[in-house]
């Protein structure tokens, strides 16, 4: 067990060193970094300068070993356009985005687990029929779209709801529908294979056989093993949801990190979408590492891998 | 059965059997040649400005007009006719990143699964590395640095497509290559090359297929979601996630601007998922999710 939390660890370090350099890469994909962040209607002397302010005119190497030191005490660098630490504004907008995050997984868990339940157990009737259909609709349906629509029929037309910004519960409400849709959609059809998987198991013919209610051995037997491979699912989901979340934000101008992604790459603001990236995906190896570490205590069968 | 009906190949006979894949089939071959036959059939020049026309309603509303069936945006340019115009970017792109990520991804899964060793180690860590990024977000990151050109869109999206076929790939790869006819082909005497294309891809193909027809539809709306932000294809070309993302800013004027692109792109990205679905079913019934 400890061999195994060990070489996750491991890996997940690895994986962020290789993260973080991929990002640093990105700076000098297009060439020089100073001419990408400043445009062209600088003079020379002011691009050498602020080249020289950027610290680009030392060797690469120095700028990558500068840069990995930095990172690894959370230091980000510094807001090419607000001047303002990258740490600090992502921190800013942490909250935001961890609230729309937290809230599409409470509608993902909340609708996709019940639905694919029900369906595995009712195979093939006309609920299950109608539920996988409907998420394979939902899987289809881009979220800028389902956006702009909720935002037309229930902001618009109905005028239910407020459609940009942040603050109440029902700011809340639209972008959280809309990032949760196509996820919930996606979990909700696992859930049922899974279900439909463990069901075909002899145990639980066994316990059938025992004579338990139908209840006790969908609910008791059966959900709990289904659930395991859901749970890895929704880490992965975790990643499909930080992307969305640029989306969403741009489409409700909700105040979180996508929308700081976004305005940064407008701003050609380079230092900002560095961490930005390199920060999403921490977040993602992160909660796939504990993901993974949880695992092995819910899945006894794995624990001496 | 008649001699007629045996003549009927065999998927057909199953495709006929379900009639929403049917119906997304057909949906797909229209669209397919709607893209193809765009200039023919586009009633006016995609790009064409003109002012005195803007937001015009579709032609069932009021104020609406035979001569814009779909209505105008708001510098009068023809929405049927881009429509038209922008099947065509979502299916090169869909298309063109499948088979650029694909065919990469596959090769690279094949080598690890059937060489095995550090190779195998080096490409399953490239993997994992790549599956670290939220594919969106890197692909933001990267079209803001290069810039916005189909070129780009399609590098970009391929980037973020090759790592799930790579990952079946050696999978599939590893199960192929315990199988006895692997280990007669090498008694036999017959190399690597010819065993990979002889009979390790041809018995690993099926999966592949399922998650190039997934593949296609994420591809699709990932194409649109990144010109919708504005670092997908240039805004002068006509894309479908484009023109959601000028028609947003005239939601309450004219709701049809972006309502209209975005129903196509949605009934096209279904109709591919249905597809995909009955094709995993007949294809390989064990993979039911």
């Amino acid at each position: 067990m400890l061999t195994y939390i060990a070489k996750r660890l491991l890996q997940a370090v690895f994986i962020l060193w290789a993260v973080a350099s991929i990002s640093f890469g990105l700076t000098f994909l297009a060439g020089d970094p100073a001419t990408l962040m400043i445009g062209d209607n600088w003079t020379a002397e002011q691009v050498a300068n602020f080249r020289e302010y950027m610290g680009f005119d030392r060797p690469v190497l120095v700028q990558y070993g500068e840069f990995l030191q930095r990172i690894a005490q959370g230091d980000f660098g510094v807001s090419v356009r607000q001047q303002i630490p990258v740490t600090r504004l992502i921190l800013e907008r942490l909250p935001a985005t961890l609230e729309l995050t937290v809230a599409a997984l409470l509608i993902i868990v909340g609708v996709a687990i019940p639905v694919g339940v029900l369906s595995a157990i009712r195979r093939n009737s006309l609920s299950d029929r109608l539920a996988m259909g409907g998420a394979l609709l939902a899987q289809s349906v881009p979220t800028f779209w389902l956006g702009i629509m909720l935002i037309l029929v229930v902001g618009v037309f109905l005028q239910a709801l407020p459609i940009s910004g942040r603050g109440t519960f029902f700011h809340l409400i639209l972008p959280a529908i809309t990032l949760a849709t196509f996820s919930t959609a996606r979990i909700a059809r696992l859930v049922r294979s899974s279900m439909l998987d463990v069901l075909g198991n002899d145990y639980i013919r066994t316990a059938r056989a025992k004579g338990l209610s139908a209840r006790k051995v969908n609910y008791g037997h059966a959900l709990r093993n289904a659930l395991i491979p859901v749970i890895t699912l929704l880490g992965i989901e975790v990643g499909s949801l930080l992307g969305g979340a640029i989306i969403t934000e741009t489409v409700f101008a909700y105040p979180g990190i996508g929308r700081l992604t976004i305005q940064a790459i407008a701003a050609r603001d380079i230092p900002l979408v560095q961490g930005v990236i390199t920060f999403g995906a921490m977040i993602f190896v992160l909660v796939n590492l504990l993901v993974d570490l949880s695992y092995s205590v819910l899945d006894p069968r794995i624990r001496h891998e | 059965m008649s001699e007629t009906e045996k003549k009927i190949p065999d998927w057909l006979r199953s495709l006929r059997r379900s009639r929403l894949a049917l119906a997304g089939c057909i949906l797909l071959a229209v669209i397919v040649l709607v893209a193809i036959a765009a200039p023919l059939l586009a009633p006016y020049n995609p790009e064409g400005v003109d002012i005195r026309n803007r937001l015009t309603p579709p032609a069932w509303l009021d104020g609406g007009t035979s001569a814009y069936l779909l209505g105008t945006d708001n510098v009068g340019r023809d929405i049927t006719s881009r429509i038209i115009y922008g099947a065509r970017i979502s299916l090169l792109v869909g298309l063109a990143t499948v088979f650029l990520g694909g065919v990469f991804g596959t090769m690279l899964g094949v080598v690890a699964g059937y060489f095995r060793g550090r190779l195998e180690t080096a490409i399953m860590r490239l993997v994992d590395i790549q599956l670290a990024f939220p594919s969106i977000l890197l692909a933001v990151a990267i079209m803001a640095i290069l810039g916005p050109s189909v070129r780009n869109v399609i590098l970009v999206l391929s980037l973020a497509t090759w790592a799930s076929f790579c990952r079946v790939a050696r999978g599939q790869t590893l199960a192929v290559c315990n199988q006895e006819y692997v280990t007669a082909a090498h008694a036999l005497g017959a190399g690597h090359a010819l065993v990979i294309f002889k009979y390790v891809i041809p018995n690993i193909l099926s999966p592949l297929i399922v998650i190039a027809s997934f593949a296609l539809a994420t591809n699709i709306i990932n194409e649109a979601s990144l010109s919708f932000l504005g670092v997908g294809v240039p805004p002068t070309t006509p894309t479908w996630g484009g023109m959601l993302g000028e028609g947003r800013n005239y939601l309450r004027l004219a709701w049809w601007v972006s309502t209209l692109p975005g129903l196509t792109l949605m009934l096209t990205v279904y109709s591919v998922n249905v597809f995909g679905d009955w094709l995993r079913d007949y294809l390989d019934p064990r993979l039911v999710d």
